[in-house]
């Protein structure tokens, strides 16, 4: 029966005429589109081109297996290399629909550290490898108070002092951590804390305060096109899209990193990708230190090598020093809570059910 | 007959072994194979791209090998777990070691560790937290030795309840209803029997029940708007309605995307509408405006409009044939307005209106993009769930036992329509 499925599957993939396989010399490379994108065109594509002679076709999508699962049960690969989260790069490793990568292949420092070392811990997986950390934070129109202005994650819950719109993501990542900081937990407790009934009835409770003045946003895209509208008056947001936003677009949109929530984005390749190969080559590029450094200068989101970090300058059109714009940086990384990848693979089916029928209430 | 006509025919006649009807059968069947050949490309096209894949996941609704693949001893020993308020005993255990011992290694055709990923996301769909219980667990198999059952629960204590033990039992079989149940936020608990889902979260029904709503409100909202247009339409001078016409065509060839977008632009907090009726003095500043959009409002308002011309186009037709003769007729005859309209025009309007009715309202309930652009939170539709499941969640079997719903919902509709109008009765235009 399953056979027969594939069969199937493989059939009207055919006869729907999926992307057929890419020249041998020519990469299929899919990641979040935007700023992002560009700053990975610029950073990797352009510069591996130019030295392999290699055609880089790049593609957008909006983040999930979904596509790289249909594509290998379909036998029907059409994506060398795809930009995930750490949660996706797991669990597709976990179901086997990703390439394991041998991490040898990975340039050492230029001060002959070896990758392993150098990586930041964590940022190494069996079928995945690290590119950069990202940030959920929230950032508020600066014209929109004329007092104090929103300095703390609970000042984002406080509807009195700050009034307005609020834009948070429609899902309940990273809402809840945000929630029991903003209620007094502290960021190293807050997955202890959330793993209880009662925890997850507190983030609730706490979510509920500020339902009324919600809007959800689902693309990252959304965040600073709200703030801009004026549609909402602060907003948690990828910090990436905001500093762009801000930085080449001068739009009065302020930070705020306190209870910021980081994540990672890493380079996976599909099971049966058509230039594996080739892939495993620019995954290893891309990945030096050299080329992480050079992302930085484009966006905000800081490299996962240690050699990386000190070669991050200046923004490379708006000559803005990147460095203390990164998540990482010491004065913004003191209340920071990493996104917990185990915790999010085992509750997730539950909690986003209970954050859909909270929505829907 | 024929015999007639050989018999004059100098040609062919019934000796040469051949009679009349049998060429006759044979001609016609060239026909028949030319014409089956002909439309066979069509024929392979729809079954390969809509039939077999559609077929193909609205089976994955029930079909649900994972774990009777992956824990086949497991299973069968489960079924002499009848105490469910103990746990089970000993050999169960033995046998769940057994199993991911063996899927550790390789399993049958060394696919064996993507199989326990997939388990463990399959388990973790019907008990939350259970994901890492099985990785975890899988891991550290090879250290477990008998005896089984405290050896599984010091490596995680989730072997000392019933209901990962329940869960297993539950999907062991291979054809299971477990993504029914829950598409109607029902499931069942250890006993097996079928309880509703804790009250925080249940979310289908209500979304069942807000489809159904939407939809025959925009239905409405339709009929309302598309009756008199047409009716305009269909009695102004050709030159003028010709014109008024393309009026209702531009925005129907308009992509739907940016017709969508075109209402955030009107119905924002800043936008056009709210911006304008500031002006006159009828909204305040800021938090005093009415949302319009991102939520149910922004969902009916813009369906509507969309639809729209699903009404518009084959009330129009329908109209456009009624003699205006037939109304005078009435009035002369002694009808009032009202009466005559009643009693002769509206009758006549119904093919158009049962088929404006049954395009609006089948497009409607399995609506998608636009609620998911405008809806905000109540505005959301059940195919956004579906999406949802499709390629967030990756739940596909609960994807495929929603969207085998709304087919069944759709069809029992359309009988329901043929039942009482009659399909033969619409005219689409």
């Amino acid at each position: 029966m399953k056979n027969w499925m594939k069969g199937t599957l493989l059939a009207s993939g055919l006869a729907l005429g999926f992307a057929g396989a890419a020249s041998a010399s020519e990469l299929t490379i899919v990641s979040w589109g935007g700023a992002y994108t560009k700053s990975q065109v610029k950073a990797y594509h352009e510069p591996y081109t130019a030295m392999t002679g290699t055609k880089i076709k790049s593609e957008d999508y909006s983040g999930g297996l979904a596509e790289v699962k249909a594509q290998v049960e379909a036998g029907n690969v059409s994506w060398d290399l795809v930009d995930v989260e750490l949660s996706d790069a797991i669990r597709g490793c976990d179901e086997g629909i990703l390439e394991t990568i041998d991490h040898s292949i990975l340039p050492a420092a230029p001060d002959g550290t070896p990758a392993s070392e150098d990586f930041i811990e964590g940022t190494l997986h069996e079928c995945a490898v690290g590119l950069i950390v990202w940030s959920t934070v929230y950032a508020y129109d600066t014209t929109k108070f004329s007092g104090d202005q929103p300095s703390t994650i609970g000042d984002f819950f406080d509807t009195a002092k700050f009034p307005g719109k609020r834009g948070l993501r429609k899902g309940p990542k990273p809402n809840l951590e945000f929630a029991l900081i903003a209620d007094g937990v502290a960021a190293a407790d807050v997955y202890d804390v959330l793993a209880t009934p009662e925890g997850v009835d507190r983030a609730f409770a706490k979510l509920d305060t500020i339902k009324d003045s919600a809007i959800w946003w689902e693309a990252g895209a959304q965040p600073p096109q709200m703030l801009a509208d004026g549609e909402v008056v602060m907003s948690t947001a990828y910090n990436g899209r905001i500093f762009n936003a801000v930085a080449t677009e001068n739009k009065p949109f302020e930070i705020v990193w306190d209870g910021q929530v980081w994540d990672l984005d890493l380079w996976v390749i599909p099971k049966g990708a058509p230039n594996k190969d080739e892939a495993m080559k620019f995954a290893a590029f891309s990945s030096d230190t050299q080329r992480l450094a050079d992302q930085a200068s484009w966006i905000s989101y800081g490299p996962v090598r240690k050699s990386s970090t000190a070669l991050i300058g200046k923004h490379a059109e708006a000559g803005i020093d990147m460095a203390p714009h990164m998540p990482t940086a010491p004065e913004n990384f003191g209340n920071a809570l990493q996104n917990d990848f185990e915790f999010w693979a085992d509750h997730q089916d539950e909690l986003n059910e209970r954050f859909n029928a909270w929505l829907a209430q | 007959m024929s015999d007639a006509v050989a018999g004059k025919d100098g040609d062919f006649s019934i000796a040469d072994g051949q009679n009349l009807k049998q060429r006759l059968r044979k001609a016609t069947s060239r026909a028949r194979w030319q014409a089956v050949f002909m439309v066979a490309p069509l024929g392979v096209f729809v079954l390969l791209t809509f039939i077999l894949p559609i077929a193909q996941m609205l089976f994955r609704s029930v079909d649900d090998p994972v774990v009777s693949d992956a824990l086949p001893q497991t299973v069968v020993a489960l079924e002499s777990w009848t105490d469910r308020s103990e746990l089970p005993e000993e050999a169960v255990y033995a046998a769940l070691a057994a199993d991911l011992k063996f899927l550790r290694a390789g399993g049958a055709d060394g696919e064996g560790k993507s199989l326990i990923g997939r388990l463990a996301t399959r388990l973790n769909f019907d008990t939350s937290g259970v994901r890492s219980t099985i990785t975890k667990t899988a891991r550290k198999v090879k250290k477990i030795e008998a005896p089984f059952k405290e050896a599984f629960i010091k490596a995680d204590k989730k072997w000392g309840q019933p209901d990962i033990w329940a869960s297993i039992d539950r999907l062991g079989g291979a054809v299971n209803s477990t993504q029914f149940l829950a598409a109607l936020d029902l499931r069942q608990d250890v006993n097996g029997d079928i309880v509703s889902q804790p009250e925080v979260r249940q979310i289908y029904v209500t979304l069942w029940l807000r489809t159904l709503w939407i939809s025959l409100l925009v239905t409405v909202i339709c009929v309302a708007l598309a009756y008199p247009v047409s009716y305009l339409l269909a009695t102004l001078p050709l030159r003028i309605s010709n014109l008024l016409i393309i009026c209702v065509l531009l925005p129907f060839w308009t992509s739907l995307l940016v017709r969508t977008t075109s209402w955030i632009v009107v119905l924002g907090q800043n936008g056009v509408l709210l911006e304008a009726l500031h002006l006159i003095g009828l909204v305040g500043e800021g938090a005093d405006r009415p949302q319009l959009i991102y939520n149910m409002t922004g969902t009916i308002v813009a369906m509507t409009h969309i639809l729209l011309p699903f009404m518009v186009l084959p009330l129009y037709s329908v109209m456009k044939g009624i003699s205006p003769s037939y109304m005078r007729a009435a009035r002369s005859l002694g009808a009032n307005p009202t009466l005559a309209f009643v009693r002769v025009y509206l009758p006549q309007t119904v093919p158009g209106l049962g088929a404006g009715c049954i395009l609006v309202f089948i497009l409607a309930i399995g609506y998608y993009i636009t609620p998911a652009l405008v809806g905000g939170q109540d505005g959301q539709l059940i195919s956004n769930f579906i999406a949802y499941h499709m390629q967030r969640s990756l739940n596909w079997g609960l994807a495929a036992a929603l969207g085998t719903m709304l087919l069944a919902g759709v069809m029992a509709l359309y009988w329901l329509y043929d039942k009482i109008v009659g399909i033969n009765n619409m005219k689409l235009g």
